[in-house]
């Protein structure tokens, strides 16, 4: 049952990770890179380590998506 | 743009190949032996810390936190230093529409973030947290003023002067506790206070204390952080 | 190696490939900035998978702790590595911006070598 959630968390995290890298609009990446960040908390806590999630969902679903978002609204000017 | 993507894939390759090497020689994951780990837990439990990993960040490996929040600062200052507030001819920023719903829960949510970013700091030597993840979710749960719809709420209620002190003042007791404990004791950063009652607040010694002052020293930083993109990315002059 | 073994190693080499990939065939270098936060994504998996032991508990203990727990060493080291590289992920951002104003492009094939 453990083994099954770790590899379908993981397939998650793969899949994820390819939706961002492909986004080459980086005006849409920041939500696709929220959803990954979400999919590295699920497998972090799945992994026994809610320390990580917890600095991981902090971080990669607030603070990283707000940075790219006001940072392609300012390069996007030009 | 050819030779470029042909020379990643046949680097990309290589670079893989080694991996599969690599991994394959490695231990199986789920194993029984953890070396450190038998060495953390008795340690742990001699400095009265339930949250291992807690225990390591502040108390055992105390030092290399103190290079991290350092690359913190650092890297708060570089932002800083790049980005200077921007010029008084910047566009001026157009009111936009915030549903009242996300309004009212921002509201709402703001008191519930910041009383949660302060009880993950405060009791990071009890449960999952501590300085670093607390200091994030009190950075952004502050931020919420600005998601319910008002930057001038955000401005007002947002100290920049008063947060760079701290983010400096805190990173200096940091810094002071190791001193402390290298008269007291004779070891940088060893844990000299009172160990207290095993789970009680004020237990573990030097680690509420240390990450008290790291939580600090992040919130102050990604708060200057995200005022400096928030203010070049929405055209305001601060 | 088993299955597990090969699933956590085969998706932190994919991460960190996936990343240096994207960074390769960025046309925009704020894209660049985020595959590198991917690749970087790539070596947290990797330190939990080593840490990790089946059948325990998170590193939260009592005083007569029976069942076993994972790793704190590994998790200690993770946790920070992910608020520094926020931090640097932000600089990165501004000179982004910075390079924005200075060359006119964010487009990392216009930036030729340093001009004048």
């Amino acid at each position: 049952m453990n083994t099954a959630l770790l590899l379908m968390t993981l397939l998650l995290v793969a899949v994820a990770a390819l939706v961002v890298v492909t986004t080459h609009d980086p005006r849409r990446q920041a939500a696709p890179l929220s959803v990954f960040s979400l999919c590295l908390t699920v497998l972090f806590v799945v992994f026994q380590a809610p320390d990580v999630a917890l600095s991981e969902l902090a971080v990669g679903a607030a603070v990283v998506p707000l940075l790219v978002l006001l940072t392609v609204r300012k390069v996007g000017r030009r | 743009m050819r030779t470029r993507d042909g020379l990643a894939l046949v680097g990309g390759t290589g670079v893989a190949a080694l991996l599969v090497a690599a991994f394959l020689r490695m231990p199986a994951v789920g194993e029984h032996a953890h070396v450190y780990r038998d060495l953390v837990l008795p340690a742990a439990l001699r400095a009265n810390t339930p949250n291992l990993v807690s225990s390591v960040n502040f108390d055992l490996r105390a030092f290399d936190t103190l290079g991290e929040e350092t690359i913190v600062a650092a890297a708060v200052v570089g932002v800083l230093a790049l980005l200077q507030p921007p010029d008084r001819r910047a566009t001026p920023p157009q009111r936009g529409y915030v549903l009242p719903a996300v309004r009212f829960s921002g509201y709402l949510l703001l008191p519930v973030a910041v009383v949660l970013g302060l009880d993950v700091v405060l009791h990071g030597h009890l449960t999952p947290g501590g300085g670093f993840q607390g200091g994030v979710v009190l950075a952004t749960g502050w931020h919420l003023l600005y998601l319910s719809g008002s930057y001038s709420a955000l401005q007002r209620l947002r100290p920049l002067a008063w947060l760079e002190h701290a983010e400096a003042v805190a990173t200096g007791l940091y810094v002071a506790t190791g001193l402390t404990g290298l008269v007291v004791t004779g070891g940088f950063l060893a844990n000299f206070l009172p160990l207290g009652r095993f789970g009680s607040l004020l237990s573990a010694g030097t680690v509420p204390l240390l990450s008290v002052l790291v939580g600090l020293e992040v919130a102050a930083g990604v708060i200057v952080l995200l005022s400096r993109f928030l203010a070049h990315g929405l055209g305001h002059a601060r | 190696m088993t299955l597990v073994s090969g699933a956590c190693y085969g998706v932190a080499g994919w991460l960190l490939l996936l990343g240096c990939a994207g960074i390769v065939r960025s046309r925009h270098l704020v894209h660049t900035v985020v595959s590198l936060s991917v690749a970087q994504s790539g070596t947290y998996v990797l330190l939990l998978a080593i840490g990790y032991q089946s059948g325990a508990g998170a590193p939260i203990v009592v005083k007569g702790q029976q069942l076993p727990v994972v790793d704190p060493t590994v998790q200690a080291l993770t946790l920070t590595d992910i608020v520094v590289s926020a931090t640097i992920t932000a600089l990165l951002l501004a000179l982004t911006i910075q390079i924005a104003r200075r060359h006119g492009t964010v487009d990392p094939d216009e930036l030729r070598a340093l001009r004048g």
